[in-house]
């Protein structure tokens, strides 16, 4: 279940695993996108952590919408709208009276992919999303889970984004949003078991 | 009820570079345009398209782009805006100009739409 409590935390984690891997995301999407992705996240995680930073007290439908307008508003790359979307949706399915993880996780993937355009297999983040939810919806969330959703994107050739320019060239190396995604979930395990 | 197109690029120079050239052909259709990000790096920003959705003098858009995450930034204002929108996957440059000089000529929206498709290149 997320509280608004949690979710602050869950963020303020997500932000420093970006802000400590910055360089390495950026390094990653400079064979395969605009070598931005690293630099992009930090700047958006910052406006996140400022924004939340009076939130104390507010509800989690205001934290999820909270964060949904630093990201779209701050990140400038494709992740702003993609992550954006995500929260901005967890904060309409919260409104409706939800606080279930596998169904706030379910609505976030949903946005995704309708803002989008790209399914499982395209070399995107949806390539970490989609495993982590059924993972989630199954009670079984690991760290290995994480990673090997993580891994898979490395064989994959990129259908969409900036990496879908390379075509095939774009085998080999990892998908960044599917990383900065790994962070994000890995961020999630460590408030769940707090 | 006018018609007015809308330039989104990543590089601000690129918007205002592809909104001079076509406004040589459209001198009486309202261009505006957005630029890379909030601080003028290189992106988009939904605030700075939904500006550019206001500051048009008409009431119905084409808007056109260079690079997926403008497309995304452009639904993301498209859904918060009172204008109707039309977004075309369509090649930034020919479709922009193809665009202005069938509206300066007077052309509805179905021949423009018809003259586009054949840019769709995304």
């Amino acid at each position: 279940m997320l509280t608004a409590q949690n979710t602050i935390t869950w963020l303020d984690k997500f932000g420093d695993a970006i802000e400590k891997n910055k360089a390495y995301l950026s390094d990653l999407d400079t064979p395969i996108g605009d070598g931005d992705h690293g630099n992009n996240m930090a700047r958006g995680l910052t406006a996140v952590k400022a924004a939340l930073a009076d939130k104390d007290d507010a509800d989690l439908t205001t934290v999820f919408k909270t964060i949904a307008m630093a990201l779209i508003s701050k990140v400038g790359g494709a992740s702003g709208p993609l992550y954006g979307t995500a929260f901005l949706e967890m904060a309409k399915a919260s409104k409706a009276g939800t606080t279930d993880l596998p169904t706030l996780l379910a609505a976030a993937l949903a946005g995704i992919e309708k803002r989008g355009g790209a399914e499982a297999g395209d070399k995107t983040m949806i390539d970490v999303w989609t495993p982590v939810l059924a993972a989630v919806q199954a009670g079984n969330l690991t760290q290995a889970v994480i990673d090997d959703a993580v891994e898979s994107t490395k064989p994959m050739i990129a259908k969409k984004g900036r990496a879908s320019y390379l075509g095939e060239r774009s085998v080999g190396h990892l998908d960044p949003g599917a990383v900065s995604s790994g962070y994000l979930f890995t961020a999630l395990l460590e408030v769940e078991a707090n | 009820m006018s018609l007015g197109i809308v330039i989104v690029s990543h590089v601000p120079e690129i918007a205002a570079g592809v909104t001079t050239l076509i406004k040589q052909v459209a001198a009486d259709v309202s261009i505006t345009f957005a630029g890379g990000t909030d601080d003028n790096q290189v992106g988009t920003s939904m605030a700075k398209i939904s500006t550019a959705f206001d500051d048009n003098a008409a009431d119905e858009l084409l808007a056109f782009y260079d690079l997926g995450s403008a497309k995304m930034n452009l639904e993301m204002a498209i859904e918060m805006s009172d204008k109707s929108v039309h977004l075309y996957d369509t090649a930034l440059v020919e479709s922009a100009y193809t665009a202005a000089s069938l509206l300066q000529a007077g052309v509805d929206l179905t021949a423009v739409e018809a003259q586009l498709a054949p840019l769709k290149i995304k």
